[in-house]
Order: structure tokens, then C-alpha cells, then sequence
């Protein structure tokens, strides 16, 4: 068993995998708590689908991809919330449009790239095997910003998220407070999709929160936990695709699963 | 106990307000006053602009014509609440009494400020005032129709408000709750607040309200509930002569 856990550690990648993930892990969640009460699943699928042009362009210019991904990120979701009540679409919509065209875009734009290599296993399933020093410094600083954001935030994300009506009557600030939970999203999910690709961030943003759902009561023990989870099931991923060889963040995402499965065959929540 | 600041010489006015939703006309010339201390009922058919008229007094709508004009009340500050319909709230939203109550603090505590003593002691007066400290940790999920419409009630002392503007807040509330809540209302009257209350609920009104409004997409009658709970008025309400058991 201690060679299982310490076996990992000689490597100098594996030691960046593991702050990695375990960020991921944490910070997914975080946010995730959110896009699960307030039924967001769909735009945090569509904006890690979204910022492929903006990491396809990191490759380009010779910028660290995830770093390129940071303003693609915010600039989408705040598209996603501006183009939705200026035309009166609804955000499901205006998801689609642009989830779709983003990525049309990201593709468009790798099979014009032919000067340099851009694996795209690596951009779809994510490869936390292979995190820069430079990546674990941005997640980082990403991670600091959204705790910060969570943190000055947190009444009235709460009020916003529990009672949309109500809040509004207050004052305007409900719109600055949706543009920053999709900011803080559109943040994690640049973390994210470095262990778990752009296809798979979405597991690490929904599940554990959604496991956490199901076991905590108030919000915050509901984050926590979440996070918690998820950390727990990163690092497992991590080890399981080390000692076993799979690919990390399908295992990650299969970890986090099977705890869910769990879980849920024995809590259900009621609702009112 | 702390006490719980609030503005008891509020006003409003409206003068001749249009509202206009998707190209029809779900308001004309709504004309009305009401002065501080005042229980007011609005009632009308479905589709009889009730929420609208909340909406467009709470800011949330724009108004096509005419104004609204509110006297010493600031929503901005929190002083006028709204307590949403059912359907509006997000009750997948994990959230205790305690927490919801709080909300009511986040104008006045802006964006840094985290919630302190004073903001704990006033949400406690506050649930204290509507009969629910003791469900406190209750989540929002586990509570009665009645406590729900209570919290809010709570939650809109805790703003500070001087305006309380109900929507449909009788609706799924059982006959014994109503009356709880009705009280709990009327002892907010009494102190000088403003309380607006729409409702399908037509029993009872001349004991429940100062005044009603009939609304049908215009102002079918308002005043207090012996003067205009005739059966004219209702026929224009309703689309049929009935009389008002034990009203008029």
C-alpha cells in the first residue's frame, strides 16, 4: 500500500499531476455546487467545448494554451448572457449557437495548423500527465481568483441562485452577479480541461457536486463536500491511470462515477 | 431584541400606468393611490395583470406610460420587497430558514461586508416576528405553504422594507395558515408598512384587507371592500353576477 501511494511521488511529473488534479478536484466542484442547484449543466458543457479556438490559438501564437483559454473562457459566457437578453433567446439556445460555432471554430482552426503539432486526444481527454510547471502557476492563480470571487460573492450568489425574482427588485446587481458566477465558471472549467480534457470537465463539474447534493443539507456543507469528493477522486484517477496505465481523466471521470452510483442507490433527496 | 428600522410614512402612487408584454395591452391607465398603513388586497381573473402590476411597481417591468411614484421608498435600499410566486423560487436551491432571512441583509451589507452580530440579531427579531425562530435550521423543502410566505415575510423585515408587494401569496397556503399569515400582516399595517397582497382568494376580504383592487386589466374598482365588492364590479371582473358571502 505505501509503495502504491509513494511510488508515484519519485516522479517530478507526477508530483505537478497530483497539484494538478487535486486543484481540479477541489475547484470543479466548488462551482459546480452552483451548476447543479441552478440547473447549468449545459453551459458549463458548452463553454469547455467553447474555449477550444482560444487554447488552438495558444498553440498558434506559442502562448501556454491554458493561459489562451482564460480570456476565450470569459468572453463566451459573457456572450452566452448578453447575446440571450439582448435578442430574448432563450440561454438554452444561445448555448447551442455558440457551444456549437466555438468549436466549429477550434476545429477550423487546428486543420489550418500545419506548422506545429496539436495533439487532439490531448485537448478533447486532457493529459494532467503532462502539466507544465507554467500550467500548475496558472491553475494557481485561477484557483485564487475564483476562491476569491466564491468568497465576495457568496451572499448574493446565494440570494441570486435561491430567489432570481426577489434579488432583481433589490437592485440590477443580479446581472453582475450571473456574469460573475459564469466567469468563475468559465475559470474553473480552464482548469479543468487540463486533467480532463474538454470533453470530460464537464464530469468533474457536475458529479461530485451532484454526489454532494445528495448527501449534504445547506449549500456550503453541499460545496465542501463537493470539493472533498472531488478531490478524492482525481487523486484516485491519478493513481489508478500511474499504476495501471489508463488514461487519466477517463479514469478520474470513472472514479467519481462510481461514487456517485454509490451514493445514489442509497440517498435520494426530496424535494419541495 | 433588536429593532427593526423601517420607514412608516411611505406612499405610493399610480397614474395611469400602461404596461405593454409581447404586443397586448396587459395593463391601461392603472390609476390608484395608497397611503402608509394600508393592507391592501388585489384581486382579479387569471390573466388580470395582478403579477404584472407587482412587477411594473417593483421596477422589474417597464412602463409604457404613466408613472410610479414611490414616497420615502427605496428599492435599491431594500425597502421595498417582493415576495415572488411559488413557481419563481429555485427550491432545488439548498438553502434553511436562517439563510433565506439573511438574504434580506445583503443590500444593506454590500458587496464586502460579510453579515455580523447586529445583522444575526435582526434576522432573529425578525423570525421572531412571524412566529418561526424555532424552525430556524428548517430547510426552506421541509416547511408548510404558511411558514414559507412567513419567511419571506421575515425576509422583507430584514430588508428593511416599508413596502411588501405578495404575489398570489394565499396560493397552496391552507385555511388555517391564511389567517396566521393575514395576521401577522395586519400587525405589519398597524405599524405603518405598506402591504399589497394579490389573491384568487375571495373569501373574507373586507376582514382581511383596508382596501381592494379589482383588476382586470384596468382598474374595475378600488377602494374599501364595502364599496366595491358590489356584484357590478364583479360581473366586470369575472365575467358573471355573484354575490360576496359575508361582504359588502
Amino acid at each position: 500500500m505505501i509503495e502504491f501511494l509513494f511510488a508515484p511521488l519519485e516522479y517530478s511529473f507526477m508530483l505537478r499531476a497530483l497539484v494538478g488534479s487535486a486543484l481540479v478536484g477541489v475547484m470543479c466542484p466548488l462551482v459546480g455546487a452552483y451548476v447543479v442547484t441552478r440547473s447549468l449543466a449545459f453551459i458549463g458543457d458548452a463553454l469547455a467545448h467553447a474555449v477550444l479556438p482560444g487554447m488552438v490559438l495558444g498553440f498558434m501564437v506559442g502562448i501556454n494554451p491554458t493561459l489562451a483559454a482564460v480570456p476565450t473562457g470569459v468572453s463566451v459566457a459573457m456572450l452566452v448572457r448578453f447575446l440571450s437578453r439582448r435578442a430574448g433567446l432563450s440561454a438554452d439556445t444561445t448555448i447551442g449557437i455558440l457551444f456549437a460555432a466555438m468549436f466549429a471554430l477550434g476545429l477550423m482552426m487546428m486543420s489550418m495548423v500545419d506548422t506545429i503539432t496539436i495533439d487532439v486526444e490531448d485537448l478533447l481527454l486532457g493529459q494532467i500527465l503532462a502539466i507544465s510547471p507554467a500550467g500548475i502557476y496558472i491553475s494557481l492563480a485561477i484557483t485564487g481568483l475564483v476562491i476569491l470571487g466564491l468568497f465576495l460573492f457568496h451572499h448574493w450568489l446565494m440570494f441570486t441562485s435561491f430567489d432570481p425574482v426577489g434579488s432583481q427588485v433589490i437592485g440590477r446587481r443580479t446581472h453582475v452577479v450571473d456574469y460573475v458566477l459564469l466567469a468563475l465558471l468559465a475559470l474553473v472549467i480552464v482548469i479543468g480541461i487540463q486533467a480532463a480534457g474538454v470533453v470530460l470537465v464537464m464530469a468533474m463539474l457536475v458529479i461530485p457536486a451532484a454526489t454532494a447534493y445528495l448527501l449534504a443539507g445547506r449549500f456550503v456543507s453541499i460545496m465542501l463536500t463537493a470539493a472533498a469528493l472531488g478531490m478524492a477522486a482525481s487523486v484516485t484517477g491519478l493513481y489508478l491511470s500511474f499504476h495501471f496505465n489508463l488514461p487519466a481523466g477517463p479514469a478520474m471521470t470513472l472514479v467519481a462515477t462510481g461514487i456517485f452510483l454509490l451514493v445514489a442507490s442509497f440517498r435520494r433527496r426530496v424535494l419541495a | 431584541m433588536s429593532h427593526i428600522p423601517y420607514c412608516n410614512d411611505a406612499s405610493m402612487s399610480l397614474q395611469d400606468v400602461t404596461v405593454e408584454l409581447d404586443g397586448y395591452m396587459a395593463l391601461s391607465n392603472v390609476t390608484f393611490d395608497v397611503d402608509a398603513g394600508t393592507l391592501m388586497g388585489v384581486v382579479g381573473p387569471n390573466g388580470a395583470g395582478k403579477s404584472t402590476l407587482f412587477n411594473a411597481i417593483a421596477g422589474l417591468l417597464p412602463v409604457r406610460q404613466g408613472s410610479v411614484t414611490l414616497n420615502r421608498v427605496d428599492p435599491r435600499r431594500g425597502e421595498l420587497a417582493y415576495v415572488p410566486q411559488r413557481d419563481s423560487v429555485n427550491w432545488r436551491f439548498p438553502v434553511n430558514v436562517m439563510d433565506v432571512v439573511m438574504m434580506g441583509r445583503c443590500c444593506r451589507l454590500g458587496w464586502l461586508r460579510r453579515p455580523g452580530r447586529k445583522d444575526r440579531e435582526l434576522v432573529k427579531t425578525c423570525l421572531c416576528r412571524v412566529g418561526l425562530w424555532d424552525q430556524r435550521t428548517a430547510p426552506m423543502t421541509e416547511l408548510s405553504g404558511g411558514q414559507r410566505q412567513r419567511v419571506f415575510v421575515a425576509r422583507a423585515l430584514a430588508q428593511e422594507a416599508s413596502v411588501l408587494l405578495l404575489d398570489e401569496a394565499f396560493s397552496g397556503v391552507d385555511a388555517g395558515a391564511r389567517e396566521i399569515l393575514v395576521e401577522v400582516l395586519q400587525a405589519l399595517r398597524d405599524e405603518g408598512r405598506i402591504v399589497l397582497l394579490s389573491t384568487h382568494d375571495l373569501n373574507n376580504l373586507s376582514r382581511r384587507f383596508d382596501q381592494v383592487l379589482c383588476l382586470n386589466r384596468h382598474v374595475c374598482a378600488c377602494g374599501a371592500p364595502s364599496q366595491v365588492l358590489t356584484p357590478e364590479v364583479m360581473k366586470e371582473l369575472y365575467g358573471f353576477q355573484f354575490s360576496m358571502n359575508g361582504e359588502g
